[in-house]
């Protein structure tokens, strides 16, 4: 009995948890790969005809163009925001002056990249997951492929091509108006000297970290529209499944540009450092 | 010398689990008739829709096999099955229509992707005579489907579906939701899309007998995964099988 109790014990109380992770553990990897899969199929047809052009132009314009507004005004505020924070902190050490260029490493390199990222995979992604759930759930990705036409061709490869384009584009538009933000809190909210300003940032600021941070979200634009095209078209249910499907689409490209910025930082100074 | 096949689908004992333990069809056989229409009745869940997904090769089987006009779907790669599908017109239960497009556009959209021999001028001419065959009012030609009724949207649908000139057309449940006249404007419809196309075989499938009976030169009725009877709606009047007998009961006095 007391053996029974014991072996009870060390079931529920160790093994269940470990059980639990390494079952989360390789559902989380399994759906990885599943996405890797269902992104390569469609980028096949990059390169395959028939080729998409006005496809991929019509979800250039609803990625990117459509996104300028947002993208502008949050690149003005963060740019405002992170020149006046850390304007606060070197202003301890008496190294203001320093200001310009650490707002411009900081734009560039990470927040540019990652802040647009999931700013778009909100906006455009989770817009995508939408729409593919419903063509699913109302049959119309079915009525394609029995029109001859493959979905992964005409619906995905030409979503996840525009994002890898828009996503670097609006980057350096968010960049631009975090600097602008930050030119305009430096010179004409704080008083700093303006030729002072633009000779540290450019002395610190270096072609490859504006070019590191263009890479990082090329990769993260292909991140977030593999994922929300792969939780759309797979949408099962009805109007419940297409809330679903956007939710955990957006939810899981934002947490994975998050995980994997560290990972892909590397990778990419490497890359740039050789180039 | 090569002897055209008789049949146009051809199901050997197909059998499909989607869990591995139950099998919503269970060694199915059935033939059907080129150039007939066929109607595919039966219980709600007996796999009425699933049969239909695997001639269109949308579903692989379990194990058995489904012939198309004498090409063993299975032996098909994915992209050679895509390409083999446009041998098909299908109607969808909610007609399926892309919700953003007009109703011309989705008509041309079939003849786009395939017809590019085809002048802009000629491709919008054949999507017209589409439309109008399907007894839709130019005047609805440009609105996108959202602001079209049920009845119109199905025959937009069918419009798409014969764009190509399939050699089987199907229709999915083609009255399910629709009110009795509209169901019989359907019906009308889709025997006059069958008598104006000579070869073309029609299989339906429908939970209306009514229509199932005045429609299908044969009908094939299902029953836990398997066909119970097929015959034409006379043996199946004439039926002394007992669950035959109770289902056309039901549907006559339904009717």
């Amino acid at each position: 009995m007391e053996k029974f109790r014991r072996g009870l014990f060390y079931k529920n109380s160790i093994q269940e948890p470990i059980e639990k992770i390494g079952k989360s553990t390789i559902g989380i990897i399994s759906s990885f790969g599943e996405v890797v899969v269902f992104s390569l199929e469609a980028m096949k047809w990059w390169f395959r005809p028939p080729h998409r052009f006005s496809e991929v132009v019509k979800h250039l314009e609803f990625v990117g163009n459509r996104s300028i507004s947002i993208i502008c005004l949050t690149g003005l505020f963060t740019g405002l925001v992170f020149a006046f924070q850390a304007w606060i902190g070197l202003k301890i050490v008496n190294a203001e002056n320093l200001v310009g260029p650490t707002s411009a490493l900081g734009i560039f390199r990470e927040l540019g990249p990652v802040l647009t990222g999931l700013i778009i995979s909100a906006r455009a992604g989770g817009a995508m997951a939408a729409r593919l759930g419903t063509m699913r759930v109302t049959e119309q990705i079915d009525a394609l492929e029995v029109m001859g036409v493959n979905p992964k061709n005409y619906l995905i490869a030409p979503r996840i091509l525009a994002s890898v384009i828009a996503t670097p584009l609006l980057t350096a538009v968010f960049d631009f108006m975090a600097m602008l933000g930050t030119y305009i809190l430096c010179i004409h909210v704080v008083g700093l000297d303006e030729a002072i300003f633009w000779n540290k940032t450019q002395f610190w600021l270096d072609p490859k970290d504006i070019n590191e941070g263009l890479i990082k979200a090329a990769v993260f634009g292909l991140f977030f529209s593999s994922i929300c095209t792969f939780k759309g078209y797979h949408t099962k249910g009805g109007a419940a499944g297409v809330g679903e499907a956007t939710n955990r689409g957006v939810v899981s490209s934002m947490v994975s540009i998050i995980v994997v910025d560290y990972f892909i930082t590397k990778i990419v100074r490497m890359v740039v450092k050789w180039m | 010398m090569d002897v055209e096949p008789k049949y146009a689908i051809r199901v050997s004992d197909l059998r499909k689990s989607f869990d591995g333990k139950e099998y919503v069809l269970n060694g199915m056989n059935l033939n059907i008739l080129k150039g007939k229409i066929t109607t595919i009745i039966g219980f709600s869940g007996t796999g009425k829709s699933v049969l239909l997904k695997h001639f269109l090769g949308l579903i692989k089987p379990t194990s058995g096999a489904v012939e198309v006009l004498g090409t063993k779907m299975s032996d098909l790669e994915e992209d050679a099955i895509i390409n083999f599908r446009r041998k098909f017109g299908v109607l969808f239960q909610n007609a399926a229509l892309f919700d953003d497009m007009s109703v011309i556009d989705n008509v041309l959209f079939p003849l786009r992707e395939h017809r590019k021999d085809m002048k802009p001028r000629l491709m919008r001419s054949e999507a017209e005579t589409r439309l109008r065959l399907v007894g839709l009012d130019p005047k609805h030609f440009k609105k996108l489907p959202s602001e079209l009724s049920g009845g119109m949207r199905k025959r937009v649908g069918l419009a798409r579906a014969i764009a190509l000139d399939p050699e089987i057309l199907l229709y999915d449940e083609p009255t399910t939701g629709l009110d009795p006249i509209i169901t019989e404007m359907v019906d009308n419809l889709i025997l006059e899309t069958h008598k104006h196309r000579p070869g073309l075989t029609s299989v339906i499938v429908t939970h209306d007998l009514y229509a199932a009976f005045r429609i299908g030169d044969y009908v094939a009725m299902l029953n836990e995964g398997k066909v119970l009877l097929y015959g034409t709606p006379q043996d199946f009047l004439n039926s002394e099988v007992d669950l035959v007998k109770r289902f056309v009961q039901k549907g006559v006095h339904k009717n």
